[in-house]
């Protein structure tokens, strides 16, 4: 299992590595457009062809990857951030605080995600430039995936708050900032990192079921769910079967965040 | 679950209250409309301009049964709610029932059997169901021209399944299990006398959360499937920017998925005490 979990991290390094060089990796640009060769079958020069429009599709395979690979660790920055901010206060708190706040993660746990991620992406703007769709599809994927970890840091931080040393070291003196800083921050670190790798994968897999549905990443800026969206002309997949590249491009790609996170995920 | 309906409630109107183009009548557009004509209209939207009297007025409404009109579509919500929410709820309580049935006897065979073969067989179902996106495999699904209904139940299965499997494989390891299993105890009867009673109550839970999942997961396989239910209508609205229909809709499923965990815990409480 360690083996597979090594050369699980491998692969995201390497994924992460080429997409963060696709500027110099990729042959062109995600929105140049070869016009006299529209869907064009691989060849050396494109190595997975060109789609309908006639851009390269490795090169938006390259790009699309550095987008959700890159963000959607970002998204799950904001939300793990937001879930210390408020599962951390309430449990450390107490009292009225952690009753609103869990009253609060209670309607998002209820909420389906995905209704409640289009409702809120219906209240902005549909038709902005593609790298504010991005800002807005990440962003919201971060403020609104927070609930779940934000109840598993608050019974930990109501847990430690009860503890022998929390207890010793408010009764030696030790102020509300220090019990924080001191024991508190470092003792949820681990709850907080794990939540984190847990989210990356949620996140990805969100961004491309919106990417599919048209309420995502915004045209000609390429994401995994924009890239999927070709699979919906589905007459010509079995005569271009490399149109499946991008699908089979984050399947492994969130199967090895799962074999990655699998000790994390114990900890959560 | 008052208090959380009653903060839905107002998150919802608060949303309402901010789409952009709010209060604003697309009369007032109308060349044809004198000055007077124009002040008469946003007169009538006025009452709306008080905070504590829109948000009483929009609850109230909602109590009485009036969910107002579709702004993209142009129909009564209610009458739109009445012919695609059982569509959905075909679609979901298929899924579930198809989600259950292989996550729980494929968990069960799992944690019974303590064969490698079928643990790593079962593991790498769960694994490979669990990295595809839901639009994937309904658009899989429509290629196949298999009922795309079928797709909610492989949505929600692996989260069953890995849920039942640690639950069942923690409940085996109790201590009285594995008394039970040494005195030579049948398999059947040591799964329906001791470990299923221990697990039952998370079993029961995780029935509250996979009722969610299954209304998510229902929004791209209706699009992509075409099956008129509402995961449908909330797309079109989300389109045609008709904040006051998702908010209903959003609404409505909240209602659902907190009445179904409230039932579940209803029935898990005896249970528990019962353990104790």
């Amino acid at each position: 299992m360690r083996r597979i979990r090594i050369a699980a991290i491998l692969f995201l390094a390497v994924v992460g590595a080429t997409c963060l060089m696709a500027n110099l990796v990729a042959p062109d640009s995600y929105a140049h457009q070869f016009r006299d060769i529209p869907d064009a079958t691989p060849s050396l020069h494109h190595l997975l062809g060109t789609d309908d429009l006639g851009r390269d599709r490795f090169s938006r395979l390259l790009y699309g990857t550095r987008v959700s690979l890159l963000l959607a660790p970002a998204a799950a920055l904001l939300s793990s951030l937001l879930a210390a901010l408020l599962g951390g206060a309430a449990g450390f708190v107490g009292g009225w605080l952690e009753r609103c706040v869990m009253a609060v993660t209670d309607l998002f746990l209820a909420m389906p995600w995905l209704f409640l991620l289009i409702t809120v992406r219906a209240l902005l703007p549909l038709n902005v430039s593609p790298l504010v769709s991005v800002a807005i599809t990440f962003a919201l994927l971060g403020c609104l995936g927070w609930a779940a970890a934000a109840r598993v840091v608050c019974a930990d931080a109501r847990a430690l708050c009860g503890s022998n040393f929390v207890l010793l070291a408010r009764a030696s003196g030790a102020s509300g900032f220090h019990l924080l800083w001191r024991h508190l921050i470092p003792n949820l670190t681990p709850i907080l990192y794990a939540q984190f790798w847990i989210s990356i994968p949620v996140f990805i897999l969100t961004e491309a079921n919106l990417g599919i549905l048209g309420l995502g990443v915004a045209e000609p800026l390429p994401s995994w769910g924009g890239l999927l969206r070709e699979l919906e002309s589905f007459s010509s997949l079995s005569a271009q079967p490399w149109k499946f590249a991008p699908l089979i491009l984050l399947i492994v790609t969130v199967s090895c965040f799962h074999i990655a996170v699998r000790k994390q995920e114990a900890w959560a | 679950m008052l208090i959380v309906l009653v903060l839905g409630g107002f998150l919802g109107a608060t949303l309402v209250r901010l789409a952009p183009g709010y209060g604003i009548d697309e009369e007032e557009l109308d060349t044809r409309l004198s000055e007077q004509s124009v002040q008469a209209l946003r007169q009538s939207h006025a009452t709306e301009e008080n905070l504590p009297r829109f948000y009483f007025g929009y609850l109230s409404k909602l109590l009485h049964g009036d969910l107002g009109v579709s702004q993209s579509l142009h129909r009564p919500v209610r009458q739109l709610l009445a012919e695609r929410f059982p569509e959905t709820l075909k679609s979901v309580g298929l899924g579930l029932a198809l989600a259950w049935l292989a996550g729980l006897s494929l968990a069960i065979a799992s944690v019974m059997s303590r064969l490698w073969i079928i643990d790593l067989a079962t593991g790498l179902l769960a694994s490979i169901l669990l990295c595809v996106p839901a639009a994937v495999l309904a658009l899989l699904f429509v290629i196949a021209q298999a009922p795309g209904r079928l797709v909610i139940g492989l949505i929600v299965f692996p989260k069953i399944f890995y849920y039942a499997r640690n639950l069942l494989a923690a409940s085996a390891s109790l201590p009285h299990v594995v008394t039970a299993r040494a005195k030579g105890l049948g398999g059947w009867r040591v799964l329906l006398w001791h470990i299923l009673p221990v697990a039952g109550p998370q079993l029961l839970a995780l029935a509250g959360v996979s009722i969610s999942l299954a209304f998510a997961a229902a929004i791209p396989v209706e699009v992509l499937c075409d099956i008129p239910g509402i995961g449908q209508l909330a797309w079109q609205a989300a389109l045609g920017r008709d904040l006051g229909l998702l908010v209903i809709l959003t609404m409505l499923v909240t209602l659902v998925t907190l009445v179904a965990n409230s039932g579940a815990e209803l029935v898990a409480q005896p249970l528990r005490s019962g353990d104790a």
